[in-house]
Formats: structure tokens, sequence, C-alpha cells
């Protein structure tokens, strides 16, 4: 437990991997970041929330498939997600799925960076047609990637920007804002509840030669 | 302090006119660049292993071992031995056999190999790239220290009264570094034996080498083998030179755009600001390169790349000829300076006779049993 005197802190992580400027995509993720910042607020923590926007880094990111190292710029934003308690992922959907440069993103992500990290899911299209690829294609890469996937996912057409009500009158999906709300506080609740066991540095801490002849590897 | 080349050996097209070298020139080629090291005074010749196109080294032994003959002083070495998916046995066997023919002109450095097919292609699977490098590693060790070798492992057939002939030069093993860009337990590996550790990085950033120099240098002083600056580290560098800088930038750069692992990638500004790539003048890499022991410390041994992506043979020379005859002998002034007198050289063959307490025969006579090929105990 944490004395009174101490806040809990919590750094939340949102990528956008929206390209166009404005991007109806960082319009999202910066209500998801603004939400799960409120919502780890309004649980007595203070969140600092960071913003990490893939068209800034797309050079970088092919440079990296290449060279296998990162640029600067993209450490700093490498760190951020992995040195993050919770992350927020939102990418546009093109030809019925996450784009390429998000998925690029996730690809230079060390192995297992995401394990057991807790992750919020949003994804944006011209029409609602598109809906379903929150579910059918980013959740599974982050089945694969270990993440814990808060269970709503927030998926916004360009009609959600204009309706503070279901997109028809006779709509049961809750408003964009709504499902904004309901999908922070999940994330918030699991960032608060999960305690991610401190980074192991293999530099720092390595695996005594001894153990690794007996063919005991390092602990992954 | 050694400065030298290495080769990947690879067969690649030049850019700028479309020739592509067949096998033949390509070996020849390294051949020419070895003879051409030792000519101007540099100190090593390191070929890589590899077993699929477009590279010709699959046979360093034989490489080297003709190499030992044309030149005198060139200290031989490999960049990297597949420790991995070759038989620990015959490495034992090769290399004691080039140290004998090269007068113990010869060390090696061991890494794990970046081609996945080339596992299975031996037999070998890579998710067992470690534990092999591991396991392996420890029984050459032995071969290499043992008459006689019992043996028993997870990854190689068991070993029962096994003697790997000829034993060593004098009675001492060649030295031994170890390769890796990012494993740690490699780094370890080369700590808990007291061997060499050599980072390779031409593709990386310095804070990366000066991470993985750092895990090396304290787990030796862990293993008592001396203090942190006392272990023995090998960097690797890139370089292409000119009279001026834009003279270089300008002949280098279509090979840079076209390269092998990093080509159609990065611009050359960002490679060559991120990783030890220097393309300038002498003076330049010059300073480029004796300031790298500000980040990795005081080290042993300084390996250039200069003859990949193409660049025809003529240019190479040309490239060592400068390294030779500008470059190293100044670098070698710079590092001399403010080295302090306990940071040892790298080991050769005739410090570690030395440290030995002088050459040994180790020859192990055996009177043939012609059916079973077995030894008895040597009788002396």
């Amino acid at each position: 437990m944490t004395g009174i005197d101490e806040p809990l802190r919590r750094r939340i992580a949102v990528v956008s991997a929206g390209l166009r400027n404005p991007s109806s995509t960082r319009l999202l993720a910066d209500r998801l970041g603004e939400a799960v910042g409120r919502a780890l607020g309004d649980r007595g923590a203070v969140a600092s929330v960071e913003l990490v926007e893939l068209r800034d880094h797309a050079h970088d990111l092919t440079n990296m498939l290449h060279t296998g190292f990162a640029s600067p710029e993209l450490q700093v934003a490498l760190d951020a997600v992995q040195g993050s308690d919770g992350l927020v992922a939102v990418t546009p959907i093109y030809s019925g799925t996450f784009t390429g440069l998000f998925k690029n993103f996730i690809d230079v992500l060390p192995e297992g960076a995401l394990a057991g990290h807790p992750v919020l899911l949003g994804a944006t299209a011209g029409t609602a047609r598109h809906s379903l690829a929150v579910d059918h294609a980013l959740r599974p890469l982050f089945a694969y990637l270990r993440a814990v996937v808060v269970p709503t996912g927030v998926f916004a057409a360009t009609d959600d920007f204009g309706h503070s009500q279901g997109v028809r009158q006779d709509d049961d999906v809750a408003p964009l804002a709504d499902r904004v709300q309901r999908a922070a506080r999940e994330l918030a609740d699991v960032v608060l509840s999960s305690s991610r066991p401190p980074a192991v540095d293999s530099f720092d801490d390595p695996t005594p030669f001894e153990q690794l002849l007996r063919g005991g590897g390092p602990a992954r | 302090m050694q400065f030298g080349i290495f080769s990947v050996g690879d067969v690649t097209r030049d850019p700028t006119n479309g020739r592509i070298p067949t096998e033949g020139e390509r070996i020849d080629a390294m051949v020419r660049i070895a003879l051409k090291a030792e000519e101007v005074g540099l100190d090593v010749f390191a070929s890589g292993e590899h077993h699929n196109p477009p590279f010709v080294p699959s046979s360093p032994t034989t490489l080297l071992g003709y190499i030992a003959a044309r030149t005198e002083r060139l200290q031989l070495s490999t960049a990297t031995t597949l420790i991995t998916t070759n038989d620990p046995v015959k490495i034992a066997e090769d290399y004691a056999m080039l140290q004998h023919l090269s007068g113990g002109r010869v060390d090696l450095m061991m890494g794990r190999g970046n081609t996945g097919p080339v596992y299975p292609w031996f037999g070998q699977d890579i998710r067992n790239g470690i534990p092999l490098a591991i396991e392996n590693y420890a029984l050459l060790h032995r071969l290499w220290r043992e008459d006689v070798v019992d043996w028993e492992g997870k990854l190689r057939t068991p070993l029962q009264s096994f003697t790997s002939t000829p034993r060593p030069l004098d009675g001492v093993p060649p030295f031994v570094w170890h390769g890796s860009i990012r494993s740690p337990e490699i780094a370890e590996q080369a700590a808990y034996y007291g061997d060499g550790f050599f980072h390779n990085n031409i593709f990386w950033p310095i804070h990366h080498t000066k991470q993985m120099v750092g895990l090396y240098r304290r787990r030796f002083e862990h293993y008592g083998h001396g203090s942190a600056d006392q272990a023995i580290v090998g960097l690797g560098g890139q370089v292409f030179m000119r009279k001026s800088s834009q003279a270089a930038w300008n002949e280098f750069r279509p090979y840079f755009d076209n390269a092998p692992v990093y080509g159609h990638g990065p611009s050359m500004e960002d490679f060559t600001e991120q990783t030890p790539l220097t393309v300038g003048s002498p003076q330049q890499v010059i300073d480029r390169y004796a300031a790298m022991r500000d980040h990795v410390g005081d080290y042993q041994r300084q390996l250039f790349l200069i003859d990949h992506a193409g660049l025809p043979l003529d240019t190479v020379l040309e490239q060592i000829e400068l390294l030779g005859t500008e470059v190293v002998p100044v670098l070698r002034k710079e590092m001399a300076v403010g080295r302090p007198p306990h940071v040892p050289d790298a080991p050769v063959h005739s410090t570690l006779v030395e440290a030995a307490g002088g050459p040994r025969d180790v020859t192990v006579y055996a009177d043939t049993d012609a059916v079973t090929g077995r030894a008895p105990a040597p009788v002396r």
C-alpha cells in the first residue's frame, strides 16, 4: 500500500497512428487519453499522459526495420510505451484492418514488451461498416502480444463526431462520449489493480554463467 | 592495440556499373585484401563464415591457411566462427591445425550467425542458439585443454576417450573472442572464461556498444580475471576515405544507398551520425575512432569493414593503404596516450606461451589400435 502522503502515480502512453493533420484518429486518441487521465484522477491517482504520434516517426520506423535500431527520437517513443502503466492504442482502419504504420510500430517493440500490459484499443474509419475491425483485427494482434486488453474497444466513424446520441434515433449504440468514458474507466481500473513487476534489466542483472551452463536460460 | 580488417566475403553487384564479381574473383580479392593489410602494417585479417549465397567464405581455415602461407606477421582471425552450427570437435581440430601451420598466428571470434536456415541445414534448431553457443564452446574449451575428453551434453552426441588432434601449438590454445551484438549471455560467457569480447558495432549506436562492453567488463572482474579495465575488448568499424570529405561522400553514396543490410533504409547522413560508419577524410576517421575509447574504455582490437557493398577491389586496396599509412599510425599514438600500463594488449600466441611458462610439446603419442583407432594411455 502507498502511504497517504505519496500519491499513486501512473503513466499512460497514447499511440496515435493517424496520418492526416488534423486527424480524427488523433482526435479520438486525445479524447481517450484525457478520459483515462480523469478516470485515474477520480480514483485518487495522479496520471501523466504521453502522446506518441506515429506519423512523426514514419521514416524512422522503416529505417529500424532495416537496421534493427531506433533513432534517438523513436527510442523516446518506444521507451514511453514500454515505461507506461497503461497504453491507449488508436489506429485508422485501412483495407479492413490496422494500418501498416501502426503494425510497424508494434513490430519494432521488443519481444514481450506488452505482455501483461493494460491496453485500451481504439480505431477510426470513414463509416461504421468498419466498426468490428477493433475486435476482429486489433484484438487478436494484442492477444498475440499477451496484452491485457479492456473489454470496451472504441470505434469512431466520421459520423460519430457529429452525434451526441446513437447514430440513429432508435440506435441502441451508446454515443461516442459514453463509450470513451466506459473504456477509460475500464482501463483505469486495470491499471490500478495491476502491479507490473519491475523490469529485469539483463545488462544490470545478467543470468550467472553457471546457470547458463546448466542449461538454465535467463528468466523470461 | 591491434588494428585490422574484417571481411564478410559478400559477392555484391557494384551499383555504379552493374559489375558483379565471380566467386573466384571474390575469393581472390579476400586474399589480396589480407596481403595488403600485412603490407601496409595492419595487424589482423579476419574472415567471416557463411553457408549461403551471396557469401564465399564457407571454409575459413582453408582461406586463412592459404593466407598464412603467404604472410609472415599478420594475425589471422574469424568474424565469426559459427559456434552454434559447427561441430565443436571440428573447430578444435581445424583451428589447432591452422595454429600449427601459421606459427601460432591465429585466434577466433565465436558467433552464433544470423541466417536462420543455416541452423536446420546443419541439423540444428535456431531456438537453441544461445544453448548451442554455451554448450559447444564448453566442449571446445575442454578439447583444447584436456588430452582425453569424456563428455556428454544435451545437443551433441557424447564423446568417450576422445583426443582432438593436433594438440594446440606449444600446449597453448588459440585466444578466443566472443562476438555478440545484443545478447548479454554472450558477454557473460566471454567474462566467465576470461576470453575477449568483440562488439561488432558497425550497424549500431555507440550507447548500445557501451552497454554490452560495460556488462562484459564488470563480469570479467566479477569472475576474477583482473580489473574491469583489463578485460579484452574489440570493436568493429566501417570507413570510406578520400582526401576531401566531399569526394568521399560523393563516391561512397551509391554504395551506401544500395548496400546489403542498411541500403534503401536510413540516409547516409543519419547512419554516419548514429553508427561508427565514417565517410570523410583520413583525419575525420582518426578523430572519430580516437574517441571510441571515451565510450568503451581502452580497448585492444579495432577491425574495419571496408570491402562490402560492391566496392571494387582497387578502391578497397586504396582504403587499406590509407588506413595503413595515414590513419592507423596516428591512432596507435593517440590510443597510447593516457593508456594505463596495467591495461594489457590483446593476447597473441607469444604472450600466451610466456604466460603459460614457455612452450610445451603436448603431442599425444599413441600406439594406434588399427582396428578401433583408439589410443591407450600415453606412455612417455
